[in-house]
């Protein structure tokens, strides 16, 4: 590990003895998960619960002219058959847009559709029976007369005046446009070799193992909704599910147990969920439901699916002049709520070229309508399609001139010494160490070695290839992401931390879990600050009734903002503590410490009293202390990222690997990270992160598209046609880190959760040109399937 | 062919007699009718590995087998598994290596490898990922189950030794 520079405060809170920070410890509570006795939503049954499946548009675009369920609702075991029209009166539509994203426009979208179905997939009418299977026979009675519309598949195709608009109000199909010219692109390109591409991404989706699921609970009688989903942000569900029901905040529950992978597939807000939430209210009783895989297929949010132009000048000694993208995305017909479906967009213009050092970039992306399902954001965000566009580039400029990939690097990473400075686009750095970062990843792949074995190889007719990409990673995000363009969704997080009366300590953060080790990290941080071991530490997360408020788990925010509002919480438990152990003591709080579970001796270390002694003399003989003393032994404290709007980090991934020129295949031999997150509070979660989202990247490297036909008919939604990663086809990934911690915060963490997905399909991609470089084929697709790479190689 | 039939099975060594619809898959009786819900059901058409149980020995996908198809037969889930103390190891190792991230495949991750290291005392890691292959993790990245595997066939064969 390298560090390149020291926390503020070098004796933080963070460096006390038996500290947690920095270690490997076993998450708390894994034996519940690995005994089959996890609680996920799809496990949740409650007396009364009903069913709800929903009958699917097969069509992309069409008008409902009349749907009849007469024999459906004479099925055995339905409850109630609702449509669009009927739910209409307990749920209200919603829009999804954001101010902050000028010209970003969305139409009117229904829980269950209303007259209109715009992409293959939309629900038309709910079944809510005793049993899902019950739900489902009688969903075969429901006819339903379709009138069916032209569809807009084509992205290119929506922006074609002659192009039937989808939503008539709005216009035309062009949901958002942004443009960025900055330094003098023109100038910078006139002096410069020009290389220019189409980079072309795959429409692809988060296939988390456990579906979307929901149980919604109103109680008529307490006139309250309780809502238990799998959802990444439970306050922002609390929100919406009372917006657009009628309700006070104060009327919804949302709870979050285990969830079986989110990667932000479970961090917006569905149809039909909201319809579920609407349905337990007109029916006045439970209704549970769990998307099965082919509706996963079609309904979960999909991501990426650009196309984008880029350009880049470089001089004949290396130097990079400019970068210049013409960005187009298609996002099915609705900009998906609350966080819109421009984001991914925005980040693509704020993110191609950042980790390098031309002032020099102009950009356009765009944004249309399309009759396909809903597209949104994904883990790391935008960030695969700069980087792969942008290290694209950077390779294809480095053979231009016959330069090695790294020694262009070299020459154009921001210098780590440079910071704080700011990208073209306006991104403000803290500090990176791009230099750092790569300097030590040569060092892990051994570099020269590999590109000797590479050549010997060659000679014996052997392509294999060597990819690097550099990246940045947006983290740690402040209001400047959703808040501020009027999105209730928090960017600060809570903790509440508190001494039980034996001495234990009960935590409850506004962060959630989906398995990154959210309840591990707060643990960690809570017992090192504290003084008390982390069996003692008791950690209360995904529930608004139990929680402070706060934004949850996405973006890489969990550790970074959650986990410094729970160092500040237990910090002030400690000083709490240590002035009720002062009185206890006739002591003073600077005289004393706490450590192992008990209050020492600052001095010598000599113990005073054990924390599980102090908690009962508090609760139960407060009598016996000194009067005027009103312990309080709970502390709570909020955190929210104020100078950066976003604490970026970087790193550099690199790809070895085969290409077979027979076949088309690529066989993955070997994958290195380095990593900046800041200060690490557990090396093997950080680790896990990072290959679990390398995995993620590579997968739409190599395998993962939605395959739409010109009618908008998705033909692959199953895991069988669907191709994800499986543990045959992957390879050992090694991790290290160089370690800049952000000064905005105690804690110095900042986020890992993206850094994984970022880099790795760029990697790869210029590992598969750099081994068929030899013949003269360059390929700027993804997924870089057989045909693909057969068809570069002029063999199909 | 709608009507409820009988079945008598043994679930964990507990006998179970039970009336089921023929069209009800194995999954989903352990899940609904046991509550048995450590068995997860991910893709429901056999790919994801997430429904992996034995019956008489032998790990299948739950989601493809009818209950119906399981009279007479003994079958074991990742409860059966645990409580008997038989993958104990195993599940240790998953936790040092922090092998899990979400936990929804863990259970048939678990019940996949045990096979393997019954048939093989000590896979490299290329069996090891060829075995699990038929798995579908999302969180890991497969990397830290493969050397929690690989760690406890090591540790069985040093014990065995």
């Amino acid at each position: 590990m390298t560090v390149t520079r020291a926390p503020a405060d070098a004796l933080s809170v963070l460096d006390r003895p038996n500290s947690y920070i920095g270690k490997t410890v076993p998450r708390p509570n894994l034996d519940r998960l690995l005994q089959g006795r996890g609680q996920y939503v799809s496990d949740l049954e409650l007396p009364r619960m009903a069913h709800v499946v929903f009958l699917r548009s097969p069509h992309a675009h069409a008008k409902i002219a009349a749907i009849d369920a007469d024999a459906a609702r004479r099925m055995p075991g339905v409850v109630s058959i609702v449509t669009g029209r009927e739910l209409e009166a307990v749920i209200t539509p919603w829009v999804g847009v954001l101010s902050h994203l000028k010209g970003l426009k969305s139409a009117p979208q229904h829980a269950i559709a209303v007259d209109r179905v715009c992409w293959q997939g939309e629900a038309v009418a709910a079944i809510v029976a005793t049993s899902r299977a019950a739900a489902e026979d009688a969903m075969e009675h429901i006819s339903v007369d379709y009138e069916e519309l032209e569809a807009v598949t084509d992205m290119r195709a929506a922006l074609d005046p002659a192009a039937l608009v989808i939503h008539a109000a709005l216009g035309d199909n062009l949901a958002f446009e942004r443009t960025l010219d900055a330094g003098d692109v023109d100038h910078a390109l006139s002096g410069s070799e020009l290389v220019e591409a189409d980079f072309v991404f795959g429409r692809h989706t988060g296939v988390t193992l456990e579906s979307r699921a929901v149980v919604a609970d109103w109680n008529a009688a307490e006139a309250r909704l309780t809502i238990y989903q799998g959802t990444q942000a439970p306050h922002m569900v609390q929100n919406i599910a009372a917006l657009h029901l009628g309700l006070r905040e104060a009327q919804v529950r949302v709870v979050c147990k285990d969830v079986g992978g989110s990667f932000g597939i479970k961090v917006h807000i569905y149809a039909d969920e909201m319809a579920t939430y609407a349905l337990s209210k007109l029916l006045r009783r439970p209704v549970k439901f769990v998307a099965d895989r082919v509706e996963s297929f079609n309904t979960d949010i999909h991501a990426r699916d650009h196309r984008c132009r880029g350009r880049i000048g470089v001089r004949p000694d290396g130097t990079i002049t400019a970068f210049e993208i013409d960005d187009l995305t298609g996002i099915g017909p609705y900009s998906m709520y609350p966080r819109t479906s421009a984001i991914e967009a925005n980040q693509v213009v704020n993110l191609v070229g950042g980790p390098y050092a031309t002032a020099n970039y102009r950009a356009r992306a765009r944004v249309v309508f399309q009759n396909k399902n809903v597209m949104c954001q994904y883990r790391a965000v935008g960030h695969p399609i700069a980087c792969s566009v942008t290290e694209g580039l950077v390779d294809l400029a480095a053979a231009k001139i016959g330069m090695d990939p790294v020694e262009i690097r070299r020459r154009n990473l921001i210098a780590d010494d440079a910071y704080p400075c700011a990208s073209p686009s306006g991104m403000k750095f803290e500090q990176l160490s791009h230099h750092a970062s790569l300097t030590k990843l040569l060092q892990m792949m051994d570099y020269d070695a590999l590109r000797a074995e590479q050549a010997a190889l060659r000679a014996r007719n052997v392509h294999r290839g060597i990819g690097i990409a550099s990246f940045i990673e947006v983290t740690n995000p402040s209001a400047a992401f959703y808040g501020v363009g009027g999105a209730k969704i928090s960017s600060q997080d809570g903790v509440a931390v508190r001494l039980d009366a034996q001495g234990s300590v009960i935590c409850q953060t506004s962060i959630t879990e989906q398995g990154q080790g959210s309840e591990s990290l707060t643990a960690q941080i809570v017992g090192s600050v504290l003084g008390v071991s982390m069996e003692r530490v008791r950690v209360i997360l995904g529930d608004t009734d139990h929680t402070p408020y706060g934004g949850g788990t996405w973006a890489s925010r969990g550790a970074g903002i959650g986990g410094e509002a729970a160092l500040q919480a237990a910090k002030a438990l400690r000083q709490n503590i240590l002035n009720v152990a002062a009185a206890i003591l006739q002591s003073t709080p600077a005289e004393l410490d706490i450590v192992d579970n008990g209050i020492v001796n600052a001095a010598d270390g000599a113990p005073r009293i054990e924390l599980n002694e102090l908690a009962r003399i508090v609760y139960f003989r407060p009598d016996t202390l000194p009067p005027g003393i009103q312990p309080e032994l709970m502390a709570t404290r909020h955190f929210v990222p104020r100078q950066y709007p976003f604490a970026f980090t970087n790193g550099v991934q690199a790809s070895w690997l085969e290409v077979d020129t027979e076949t088309g295949f690529v066989k993955l031999l070997k994958h290195w990270v380095v990593e900046d997150c800041g200060t690490i509070i557990n090396p093997q979660l950080v680790d896990e992160q990072i290959r679990g989202g390398v995995v993620q990247g590579l997968g739409a490297a190599l395998f993962e598209k939605c395959i739409y036909d010109e009618r908008g008919q998705l033909t692959n939604a199953n895991m069988a046609d669907y191709l994800v990663p499986m543990s045959g086809e992957m390879p050992d990934i090694e991790v290290g880190h160089v370690v800049s911690p952000t000064q905005e915060s105690e804690l110095g963490a900042k986020g890992a959760g993206e850094a994984g997905t970022a880099g790795a399909a760029a990697a790869v991609a210029n590992a598969v040109n750099d081994a068929l470089r030899p013949l003269d084929a360059t390929i700027t697709e993804i997924p870089l399937t057989p045909q693909v790479i057969l068809s570069a190689l002029g063999r199909i | 062919m709608n009507a409820p039939v009988p079945v008598s099975l043994l679930v964990n060594g507990e006998p179970i007699d039970a009336f089921v619809l023929p069209r009800l898959n194995l999954a989903d009786f352990l899940r609904e009718n046991l509550k048995l819900t450590g068995t997860h059901i991910g893709c429901e058409h056999g790919v994801c590995g997430a429904c992996t149980v034995r019956i008489d020995g032998e790990i299948v996908r739950s989601c493809l087998v009818l209950t119906v198809q399981a009279q007479g037969a003994s079958v074991e889930t990742i409860e059966g598994l645990s409580d008997s103390g038989e993958i104990a190891d195993l599940q240790a190792a998953f936790r040092e290596r922090n092998a899990l991230q979400c936990g929804y495949c863990t259970p048939g991750m678990l019940i996949t490898a045990q096979d393997l290291l019954k048939h093989v005392s000590v896979p490299d890691r290329r069996a090891i990922r060829e075995h699990l292959s038929g798995n579908y993790c999302r969180c890991t990245g497969y990397q830290a189950i493969v050397d929690a595997v690989e760690a406890t066939a090591m540790t069985r064969a040093e014990r065995g030794a």
